[in-house]
């Protein structure tokens, strides 16, 4: 897959000017971590649908177009600006970064227990090092999978979260990222949203770097939303690396709504340890073009691991996702539910692998995705991949791809209910499921108010 | 109130109406009863709006307009409204979010204010004594998880909600043992009323014990074969349907 074109050229060089600005800084075990993950990414080069783990989804137009790191933090963004999106300051600790990178101003993070952090990744790698290296880019490895590589090269920001043993933090911890254009310096445009005079400005292209430490019986809910602000295009490429301590419980929330132009790329790689319980959320709404993976590493006994997904998208909206599962050790369990909704001319693409290692006896992992297909022209294509070395486990999994039943909308119209509205009732009724699953109510109550009034949009 | 005239309808190409004629008129229980395969079911779904029948002669014709024109949800805003034989279950919406959209499209169709929530629940609370329904039941997903009586009742406990002009209940007493029965009759016997017409399918003639029709008519083989009055239905409880066979055989000679 060595493919020296121009389009790398411009990331490796862009890679240059980066290491060489003194101002990205940082010890110097992270320059040789970027320096290595440069020439993975050099090796490697952009992935295309020759790739088997790349075979539905042709990243071609985020190597075309030519993104660039973002210079400045915008102006304008004030935390009323962004009040729409975030979660209410008294329900979660907010931590606001724009363009990938960490904005004090917009965050609020009121008060955390004792030794609980959450600040920015720039803060943590200068003030607190030895808290960073023994985990930042040892999880998600950057050697097999070209965009990893390229965030991890790009390391610069994002949020570390940390959770000394045995503590709960009751508040969840809300990483909101907004991306936005950078603009010519005399914009004096102030409401009124100049689409022409956007367009003159930059596409941004950003690496949020997410460490998030849960220590030994610990607790946190962590929750990640992107967010664009103008209908930009612009390209998110993150990485979220989880460690789970023994005993801890983690539940990870990501909330995906960029604009409706932008490309999003994200790993969320987690390693579980002995008896800890990880879930993830994975929202997908916004993006032109979106690939998430989900990696969860079992390397412990008595691990429980749930791996929750909602895709909705409409237009010609692309969204991939792939899973791994990795049981390493016996006695855990897993459990994976990913349902899309697609629309218009949408394509979606579930991959979802779980690997029973060797020594992994009585796992129990189930596996199960489900698609409701509200166009003749949405596609999906699904695929679920068991590899099972251990012989005494329990593996399952199922996939669905329906329609909406036709006697059930017609039960709703009998009752007055328009057609259309019908529709929109009962693809929220596929939906819901996943919503219910959600724990933290602002979450959960954000979610719903979007779903409702994306279906009275649709409609 | 309703007057369906040589009614013919199909099914992906089979032909299952084939003339029905009949008048409803407001006040009366009509009860409209015949073997499986009869016709009986196509006709109710015709006459809510199912778009799998496909009419090819004949016309509809309720309170001066053209039944057959309207859309299903038109119909229900009408005020006909339709108890399935088989209630569908949606999982993940409530008895009481789905049914307030309803009340709410009828209402507004009719020119009247929609209800918040507050009053929604008021007037909900009064029709739930209806078929003692209880709450729990209607927070619940619709019609998950229903044993086929409390879908029954949950069908009756919609009319009440949603006050039609005209309402069909298709083969309400089917799956029923006698107090669920009881409960539904109850129900339906406290909505008649000289403004509201019904139109009563059934395979036995045991509801009709409970719900005394004014008139009774026998579909064999997508026809109205007899009418008649309340006793015609004991006739058929004590003689099955065979002996109207022949007449429809007649019907069908007579007119070929």
């Amino acid at each position: 897959m060595i493919q020296h074109s121009k389009e790398l050229d411009r990331y490796l060089a862009d890679f240059e000017r980066f290491e060489k600005n003194g101002l990205r800084g940082g010890p110097s075990w992270v320059h040789q971590v970027r320096r290595a993950a440069i020439s993975g990414f050099a090796e490697l080069g952009f992935p295309t649908t020759q790739h088997e783990e790349w075979k539905y989804t042709s990243v071609a137009p985020i190597v075309k177009a030519p993104f660039r790191p973002a210079d400045d933090e915008p102006d304008g963004l004030t935390k009323e600006s962004l009040s729409l999106h975030t979660l209410g300051q008294a329900a979660c600790a907010q931590l606001v970064f724009v363009n990938g990178r960490y904005s004090p101003a917009l965050s609020s993070i009121g008060s955390l227990p004792d030794g609980v952090k959450a600040g920015s990744l720039a803060t943590a790698l200068s003030a607190d090092p030895a808290a960073v290296e023994p985990h930042l880019a040892r999880h998600a490895g950057y050697h097999d999978h070209p965009f990893v590589a390229l965030n991890t090269a790009f390391i610069q920001d994002g949020a570390f979260v940390s959770i000394p043993k045995g503590k709960v933090v009751e508040r969840p911890i809300h990483l909101l990222f907004v991306s936005t254009h950078d603009r010519p310096a005399s914009t004096g445009l102030s409401a009124g949203f100049d689409m022409a005079q956007d367009r003159r400005g930059k596409a941004i292209v950003s690496h949020p770097r997410n460490l998030i430490l849960a220590g030994d019986n610990s607790q946190a809910m962590v929750i990640e939303s992107y967010i664009g602000l103008n209908n930009a295009l612009y390209f998110t490429n993150v990485v979220t690396e989880i460690v789970a301590g023994e005993s801890a419980v983690v539940a990870h929330y990501k909330l995906q709504r960029e604009s409706e132009e932008a490309f999003h790329i994200s790993t969320v790689q987690a390693s579980l340890n002995h008896s800890s319980n990880f879930s993830s959320h994975s929202i997908d709404l916004g993006g032109a073009l979106v690939r998430n993976d989900v990696n969860a590493v079992l390397d412990g006994q008595g691990i429980e691991c749930t791996l929750d997904g909602l895709y909705m998208v409409a237009g010609r909206q692309h969204v991939d996702n792939h899973t791994r599962i990795d049981h390493v050790k016996p006695h855990c369990s897993s459990r994976e539910l990913y349902k899309g909704v697609l629309g218009g001319r949408s394509k979606g693409v579930f991959n979802g692998k779980i690997y029973v290692h060797k020594d992994a006896q009585k796992t129990d992992a189930k596996q199960t995705n489900k698609n409701l297909l509200l166009s003749e022209d949405a596609v999906i294509n699904t695929k679920p991949q068991l590899e099972i070395y251990a012989d005494d486990v329990k593996c399952t999994h199922g996939t669905t791809i329906g329609q909406l039943d036709q006697e059930a909308i017609f039960y709703l119209r009998s009752r007055g209910i328009d057609l259309e509205a019908a529709r929109g009732l009962l693809t929220y009724a596929f939906a819901s499921e996943m919503i219910g699953r959600i724990k933290v109510e602002p979450v959960r109550a954000q979610l719903e108010h979007l779903l409702l009034a994306r279906l009275q949009k649709d409609s | 109130m309703l007057e369906i005239r040589n009614l013919h309808a199909s099914v992906g190409g089979k032909e299952i109406l084939r003339g029905i004629d009949l008048t409803v008129n407001a006040g009366e229980v009509h009860a409209v009863m015949g073997p499986n395969g009869s016709g009986k079911s196509t006709l109710a779904h015709v006459l809510a709006g199912r778009e799998t029948y496909v009419v090819t002669a004949g016309e509809v014709v309720y309170e001066g307009k053209d039944l057959l024109a309207m859309s299903p949800e038109d119909r229900a805003r009408e005020g006909i409204f339709l108890a399935f034989q088989y209630p569908v279950e949606i999982p993940g919406v409530s008895t009481t979010y789905f049914l307030k959209a309803g009340v709410n499209a009828i209402r507004k169709h009719r020119g009247l204010e929609e209800l918040d929530a507050i009053e929604f629940l008021a007037m909900v609370k009064e029709k739930m004594k209806l078929v003692e329904m209880d709450q729990a039941l209607i927070n619940r997903p619709l019609n998950e998880g229903f044993s086929g009586g409390e879908k029954k009742r949950n069908e009756i406990f919609q009319m009440g909600v949603l006050d039609p002009k005209l309402a069909i209940l298709d083969e309400t007493d089917s799956g029923l043992d006698i107090d669920a029965l009881k409960i539904v009759a109850n129900g339906v016997n406290a909505f008649r009323s000289p403004a509201r017409a019904m139109l009563v399918i059934t395979h036995y003639q045991r509801l009709l014990n409970y719900i005394i029709p004014d008139f009774v008519h026998v579909i064999f083989d997508g026809r109205i074969v007899k009418s008649g009055g309340k006793a015609l239905a004991l006739e058929l409880e004590e003689k099955g349907y065979d002996w109207l066979k022949p007449e429809a055989d007649l019907a069908q000679h007579t007119i070929a």
